[in-house]
């Protein structure tokens, strides 16, 4: 049995059949062919399939593709405008916060997240925010400066845009 | 001016645009038409006998083009997987092929494949296989398992034990009869499991006209992957190519050649279709494998001023069912026990065992994280027996920087180091007579609060050809080559494979200083073998000063070839002809140059060439170093453990370490967090755990933890630079650095938190059940 289903990922149309068990993780990359989102396990625990759903991060892996049915999807390839990155993109590239590269785009989907919920975290909350994300490579460290140098230069865009501080979108 | 502008600079990876913009390229992410999906089924039996598999349902299954059990494949290997020489030239080891036939012997061994339209067909088909098995009795403790009458994994060895050597130096029995103080303690390092956040992969692609075979693996190592898969194959090496693209973390469990690389080319040479197997975690947490798994039993003789005199030791190391490629290489912790320290004697005796249980190999640090776990808790029982503080245990003990280079007891030579200093700086940083004034009144208040040192020294490099193949079985070295187009852009091509470390950014650093390229004028390809030839890959902490040197030294016979081009076009004497920041003149007329570009051009054109001299501007390099690189330093962890819940909170931790020349100190800060992360993951929370019945009870990230964020604090480094006379950059290595001092010195804070009750050593993971139970059950005292 197989179920239509249609959904619209970084702005795009997208509109397949999936069988009743297929996860959205998959369908984001076999389907719609976006590879920047990861499966690093199967027990919900590495958030590397992160993923922005109708503006909840969710855990892409945990998700079945028929219940993302009309959703607004954000993937890690859904971030950057053109060559303009997002500043948590940029941050993390500037503080080193990648080494192998394989969690990173659920790690900068889960701080987007994060700094939308709470923009000026403590180093503590940035821990707890990324806890369900899991990084072999850095230690966390570079990570955790990342998120703390995009909320930085997010918090001076949104000065410029707007007045009020909690006017992110 | 030029130089040292850009090597020692903190620049930005070039790798990691695409990597945040989810356009990198791993295995599963590479666009691939017409693929086969291949599901690898999995002994569930730690050990039996294979009766019989029936696949005629499988074979009927939606989507099924073919199903073959391990019988069906046996004959076309025409060699068993590889194992190495790794440190027991001694050991007995039983052929291992890349899939069983007739019986298994550990869970997750392949026992079949099934080949289908997509990985669900294939994984639905797998269910309907029929596997009729004959339990054997597992063998899962290492000691029982080299008892009387224990059952034997391999019938052919006559029992489970792999080897029983002894790796020893100076006299023991004086190092024994002098001593005032004794000590015996049993130190267990856990089984664990290395947990690269992508799993392996492997796409296949065999040609059958042409016999040809290219294969895309998440791999530490595409070089020998390409080697082994002409061999076991018998397909010629040239017509193999091997591709490791973007890898998702490697830490040694990409370092093997793996069944399903093999069977997975198998299979699309059965098929003549491509074909791709990805492991998912739960295959992953078994089929990959694991590390450490040793029991060491150790005996200190030392006198009372705190001086350590000798060490007794056996490492007994649990192989898995099988001999991994390099699955004896963590025995070389029995080389390497003397660490920093001049003792007078080391006596060890190395038992490999065979049990049915994942097989072991490398994992970050491989051995030396091992080696510097026991001598560093030594100096710490020790301290504790002589109420010498731990830090002056360690200076007492230490080899003086005049006294370098070094020959160990084990007649290895340390190539330099300074193991006083780095000490000095830590303690400095952490205020360390203040904090312990600190800890005597916390411990008043009934706090738990522990400091923990780690003096740790490591080697890696490999590394010289002579001794790696004493060691490994063959010589290593490392390789670049340096090419330079006609527009004067240029194409290094490196021997090593990165899989997360950022090779590209510093190696593209050295030609660019060396030559005065700009740095984005020149493009740095790896991990394929069709391009260049055959490298060493990456592992040990190797790259940096092998083939980083390589890579200079390339870069150096490129600037003398630009120098005698230059000389000629500029009518001039080569001696009298300046190279500096990518342009060439005559000595005292600067403004006279040619440039690198303009040289590259020349170099192209026959005519404009010197006579004699062939065309071109390329330089290939086999690097191979005179020594090893000894990396050392001091870490200290400061931890309070909570009274309530045993839980251990690492509340300083300091690192300084010195690891000679650093190519990019960002990159190295960045090893250095990743490591010390690794190490404190097996000191509070990992723990590879089989059942008596030899299942693996720990095969999830629900059951198997690796720290999350909040699990650890900010680490404060600091570096130390005593450049290695190994190399002409002065570098030594920093991948597993942290690896190999954090374990140790986080569990030497735990147990100085709990030495107030009567606490000497505890077994890792120190997890919260364990901690709390050593403050309130056991009236204080641990056995
Ligand atoms: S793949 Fe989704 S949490 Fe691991
Ligand atoms: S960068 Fe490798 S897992 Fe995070």
């Amino acid at each position: 049995m197989r179920h239509r289903v249609a959904m619209t990922i970084n702005g795009t149309q997208y509109e397949h059949e999936v069988e009743p068990r297929t996860l959205l993780v998959y369908y984001i990359r076999e389907q719609a062919g976006l590879t920047g989102t990861h499966i690093g396990c199967d027990t919900s625990s590495c958030g590397a399939c992160t993923v922005e759903m109708d503006g909840h991060s969710v855990k892409s892996c945990t998700v079945f593709a028929v219940q993302a049915d009309g959703a607004q999807i954000t993937t890690i390839e859904g971030l950057a405008v053109g060559s303009q990155l997002h500043p948590l993109q940029q941050a993390f590239w500037d503080e080193h916060g990648l080494q192998c590269g394989y969690c990173t785009p659920g790690m900068i989907m889960a701080a987007k997240q994060l700094l939308e919920r709470n923009p000026k975290p403590t180093e503590q909350e940035i821990r707890l925010g990324i806890e369900g994300n899991l990084c072999r490579c850095t230690g966390y460290q570079n990570i955790v400066k990342a998120i703390e140098t995009a909320a930085r230069t997010m918090a001076a865009q949104a000065g410029k845009e707007v007045k009020a501080p909690a006017a992110v979108s | 001016m030029a130089i040292s502008t850009l090597i020692g600079a903190s620049i930005k990876r070039r790798e990691d645009p695409e990597l945040i913009t989810g356009t990198g390229g791993f295995v599963d992410d590479l666009p691939q038409t017409g693929l086969v999906h291949m599901y690898v089924v999995r002994s569930t039996e730690p050990h039996a006998r294979i009766l019989g598999i029936d696949t005629a349902r499988a074979r009927q299954a939606d989507g099924v083009l073919a199903v073959f059990t391990g019988k069906e494949l046996a004959s076309e290997f025409q060699s068993p997987l590889p194992v190495t020489v790794s440190f027991v030239p001694e050991k007995k080891y039983p052929p291992h092929y890349p899939i069983a036939t007739d019986r298994v012997r550990y869970v997750g061994e392949p026992v079949a494949i099934v080949l289908a339209q997509s990985r669900a067909a294939a994984e639905d088909a797998a269910e309907r296989l029929d596997i009729r098995y004959e339990s054997l009795p597992p063998v899962v403790d290492m000691e029982k398992a080299i008892a009387p009458g224990a059952p034997v994994l391999h019938d052919e060895l006559g029992s489970n034990l792999a080897y029983d050597v002894k790796r020893a130096g100076g006299d023991i029995e004086a190092a024994f009869r002098d001593a005032d103080v004794r000590i015996s303690q049993r130190i267990r390092q856990q089984r664990l499991i290395p947990v690269a956040v992508e799993p392996r992969g492997v796409v296949a692609d065999y040609k059958p006209f042409a016999n040809a075979l290219t294969v895309w693996s998440s791999t530490q190592i595409p070089h020998f992957v390409k080697v082994w898969l002409a061999v076991i194959l018998g397909i010629p090496e040239s017509q193999v190519r091997v591709v490791a693209p973007d890898v998702g973390g490697g830490f040694g469990s990409k370092i093997r050649v793996y069944p399903e690389e093999v069977l997975a080319a198998l299979a699309s040479r059965k098929l003549g279709r491509r074909v791709k197997w990805i492991e998912d975690r739960s295959e992953n947490m078994k089929a990959t494998h694991h590390g450490r798994a040793q029991i060491w039993d150790v005996e200190v003789a030392a006198r009372k001023d705190g001086t350590v005199l000798g060490v007794r030791a056996t490492q007994y190391l649990d192989l898995g069912a099988y001999c991994s490629q390099f699955g004896t290489f963590q025995a070389i912790a029995l080389l390497l026990i003397q660490g920093p320290y001049k003792l007078q004697a080391w006596d060890g005796r190395g038992i490999g065992v065979y049990t049915n249980k994942t097989p072991t190999d490398a994992y970050r640090g491989a051995g030396r994280p091992e080696a510097t776990y026991i001598i560093e808790r030594v100096m710490d029982l020790v301290a504790q027996a002589t109420g010498v503080d731990p830090a002056a245990v360690r200076r007492k003990n230490f080899i003086r920087q005049e006294e370098q280079p070094f020959t160990s007891l084990m007649g290895l030579t340390y190539d330099s180091g300074d193991y006083s200093t780095t000490l000095d700086k830590a303690l400095e940083m952490v205020s360390y007579q203040q904090l312990r004034k600190e800890q005597a009144e916390k411990r008043k208040q009934g706090k738990h609060v522990g400091i923990g040192l780690s003096t740790y020294l490591e080697i890696c490099g490999l590394g010289p050809s002579v001794a790696t193949t004493a060691a490994a079985g063959i010589g290593f070295w490392g390789m670049a080559v340096l090419n330079l187009h006609f527009t004067g852009k240029a194409t290094l091509v490196i021997g090593s494979s990165p899989h997360g470390q950022g090779h590209e950014t510093p190696f593209a650093q050295i030609v660019a200083e060396t030559l005065g390229l700009p740095l984005e004028d020149i493009d740095v390809v790896h991990g394929d073998t069709a391009i260049g030839p055959m490298g060493m890959d990456t592992y040990g902490s190797r790259s940096a000063s092998v083939d980083g040197t390589a890579v200079y030294l390339s870069a150096v016979k490129v600037r003398e070839k630009a120098r005698k081009i230059a000389a000629h076009l500029l009518e001039a004497a080569e001696e009298d002809v300046v190279y500096e920041n990518g342009k060439a003149y005559v000595k005292g007329s600067p403004t006279k140059a040619v440039t690198i570009q303009e040289i590259t051009g020349a170099a192209f054109q026959p005519h404009r060439l010197p006579a004699g001299m062939e065309g071109g501007l390329d330089e290939t390099t086999f690097f191979n170093p005179p020594n090893f690189v000894w990396p050392f330093g001091a870490h200290i962890a400061v931890v309070e453990i909570d009274d309530e819940t045993g839980r251990v909170q690492i509340q300083r931790y300091v690192a300084v370490d010195d690891c000679g020349t650093r190519l990019n100190p960002l990159i190295v800060d960045g090893q250095i967090h990743g490591g010390i992360a690794q190490g404190i993951g097996q000191a509070l929370f990992e723990d590879g755990v089989y059942g008596e019945d030899g299942q693996l009870k720990t095969g999830t990230l629900v059951d198997y933890l690796i720290p999350t964020a909040s699990d650890l604090p900010m680490f404060e480094t600091e570096s130390l630079v005593t450049p290695s006379p190994t190399n002409p950059l002065g570098v030594k290595g920093i991948g597993e650095a942290g690896t190999i001092a954090s374990t140790a010195a986080v569990m030497n804070a735990v147990a100085d938190a709990l030495s107030p009750f009567g606490v000497k050593d505890i077994d890792m993971p120190a997890s919260p059940q364990k901690l709390w139970h050593l403050m309130h059950k056991n009236g204080g005292s641990k056995r």
